[in-house]
């Protein structure tokens, strides 16, 4: 029950105000700031879980497997048009990869000995269900591709193994862009469209940069040629990106992402220029430039792993596409319900 | 029962009851929550009743030093939790000389209890490789947590943020909308626990008309920004299984704006997936076509 009286003077007996209830002046209380809530989110809170991922194994298995898969599609058309070194050791690259990324990925999960409960079921909804199986019928013919080039046991089956490898692993490369991008995560879903052509791009170039690493200088020409077509399809893929992603382009630029994907165009760059200056002439100048390539491929994988960690981490990125989203929804609802 | 061919071909090209459309026969209404955050009092005896009735442990111990929320967010070990916003705004004096003076720096107390959405378009559902995650006959999504191997494809996968991987046994964990108490007749525990009827269980058509019923009373009662969140079945997710009132922005509460499952997008990414490995294979065979060997 109010006390208070309105007089001639004005209000006589009037409690104080609201704020000197809710916060005592006298105390040093806490009040809520604006820092609290920035850009109007609960306390600067992710509102996805970013993912359990560790980096060294997923963004690890990114890089290799890419490299795995682009270096049986080498090691296939090497063999091919008689090109016995390149297909000996693009295929051994292969084999090693692909190995140690399923290592990687079986140490990623949560729990490791159930990791066949994968192969309970196959899912076209879960880039990861077709991912395993795609890994599965992948690795033992690139296992046979190898081992019958070492061995020189069947040749033929070898070849058509290799053949089989090449073909499945080109989905190798490219199916990873696909698990990164069916997630909330605002800059890998947000770059589905370019992902699946720079990671392709990315393999090609990390498994002609591999080539002309480990080749003799009479073979590389064609990893040479498969290198630097990937590489420029690897930049443009992400220039496209970048413009694409408007606000969560940031996580590109900014941070550890920021720094590796800076040196991974600047390697990418500076190998494609080696190796098409002195690729064909130098084994040291060949073996320099494929170096940088694979190291570009490597980095490249880190940091758009990192750029995904950073976008999901702060709730901008999260909530400024979605509000921009819904806000352009409302206006060409509004334009269509406008009498005409 | 059909856990499988929940694929995003059939789930999204259709509307309709989820339990129905993942094969269930007879399926009964599908079931949820109705969450009024316009009477939660910030009791938290619904995240309590959920730990206690589910069996789930301690999440870390900490003080957050945001406001009474100590809990941070939904995880594996968190399948409630209640949001508390300390807002500064304008609001009338509450007095009987009622001069409502609306620049008045005021204060008011946001609390909500946000929860598994049990959207009918899941991602975490579509996305995981195990099938350990499934559709109920209620049309509620429950992690199978002896067949989850920890991926973890799911957590990134959910557009709210619910589940997460445990530390203690590497398996994901989330709300089961007491799936063991549905099956009894019971309402979920936290639903029981609610002293105010902010938690309001039951079939979802009922629970929708009652919250638009609550929205226009509140319109009507002086308070313009009551308004629902994840009732639309036409929404980015086909509509919460769990849906909300809120009075401000979703993102005030940690909650997305405008959450779209991401496998919406996936057969355009299938499909980019298979141009770019044709145009990996063209290229290569292009690369040794044109020089041969010396």
């Amino acid at each position: 029950m109010s006390s208070s009286e309105v007089t001639r003077d004005g209000l006589e007996g009037v409690r104080p105000g609201r704020e000197a209830r809710t916060w005592s002046k006298g105390r040093a209380a806490r009040r809520p700031q604006a820092h609290d809530h920035p850009g109007g989110s609960y306390y600067g809170r992710p509102i996805i879980n970013p993912p359990v991922w560790q980096e060294l194994d997923i963004a690890g298995y990114l890089f290799l497997g890419g490299l795995a898969g682009g270096s049986s599609i080498l090691a296939s058309a090497a063999s091919s048009t008689a090109r016995p070194s390149l297909a000996r050791r693009s295929g051994l690259c292969a084999s090693a990869a692909i190995t140690v990324s399923l290592v990687a990925l079986i140490h990623d999960l949560g729990r490791p000995a159930r990791f066949l409960n994968m192969l309970r079921v196959f899912k076209p909804s879960s880039p990861m269900s077709v991912g395993v199986w795609l890994l599965s019928a992948y690795t033992p013919l690139a296992y046979a591709g190898s081992a019958s080039d070492l061995l020189r046991r069947a040749p033929r089956t070898g070849r058509v193994a290799g053949a089989g490898a090449a073909v499945l692993g080109a989905g190798v490369c490219s199916y990873t862009a696909a698990l990164i991008a069916d997630t909330a995560v605002p800059a890998w879903h947000e770059g589905h469209r370019e992902l699946p052509f720079l990671f392709a791009g990315s393999a090609a170039s990390a498994a002609g940069g591999f080539a002309l690493l480990a080749a003799p200088l009479t073979e590389t020409g064609l990893a040479a040629r498969f290198a630097v077509l990937g590489t420029v399809g690897e930049l443009v893929a992400e220039h496209r990106m970048e413009r694409r992603l408007g606000v969560v382009a940031e996580t590109l630029h900014d941070g550890k992402a920021g720094k590796r994907l800076k040196l991974a165009k600047a390697l990418s760059v500076a190998g494609v220029a080696v190796t098409v200056a002195a690729g064909r002439r130098h084994r040291g100048a060949a073996a320099a430039g494929g170096a940088m390539l694979v190291a570009a491929s490597a980095l490249t994988r880190f940091g758009l792993f990192a750029a995904g960690m950073a976008s999901a981490q702060d709730p901008r990125y999260t909530v400024e596409p979605q509000r921009a989203r819904r806000a352009a929804a409302g206006s060409a609802a509004a334009a269509r319900g406008r009498p005409a | 029962m059909s856990t499988t061919d929940s694929g995003p071909l059939n789930v999204l090209l259709r509307g309709g009851d989820p339990a129905t459309l993942d094969g269930y026969e007879d399926a009964p209404p599908r079931m949820g929550f109705f969450t009024d955050t316009s009477v939660c009092i910030g009791c938290k005896a619904c995240e309590v009743a959920c730990k206690e009735w589910n069996q789930i442990p301690e999440d870390g111990l900490e003080w957050l030093g945001r406001s009474h929320d100590n809990t941070g967010g939904l995880g594996a070990d968190s399948w409630r939790h209640v949001a508390f916003v300390e807002q500064r705004v304008p609001v009338g004096e509450q007095d009987t000389n009622l001069e409502v003076s609306r620049d008045a720096e005021g204060f008011r107390w946001l609390m909500a209890s946000d929860v598994c959405k049990h959207c009918t378009h899941a991602a975490c559902l579509d996305v995981c490789p195990t099938g350990s995650i499934f559709r109920t006959e209620f049309g509620t999504v429950v992690v199978q947590e002896d067949i989850c191997n920890g991926c973890g494809y799911c957590v990134p996968a959910c557009p709210y943020g619910v589940l997460n991987r445990s530390e203690a046994d590497g398996a994901v964990h989330k709300c089961t909308l007491c799936y063991d108490r549905l099956g009894v007749g019971q309402e979920p525990a936290c639903a029981k626990a609610c002293p105010t009827d902010s938690i309001q269980f039951g079939p979802l058509e009922e629970l929708r008309e009652r919250a638009a019923g609550r929205v226009e009373l509140l319109h009507e009662a002086g308070v313009p920004e009551a308004r629902l969140y994840g009732h639309d079945p036409d929404d980015g997710v086909g509509g919460d299984g769990a849906f909300f009132l809120l009075l401000d922005e979703p993102e005030v509460y940690g909650l997305p704006p405008d959450p779209v499952v991401t496998t919406r997008d996936l057969p355009a990414m299938w499909r980019r997936v298979a141009v770019a490995s044709g145009a990996l294979l063209a290229g290569a065979v292009a690369c040794a076509a044109v020089g041969r060997p010396s």
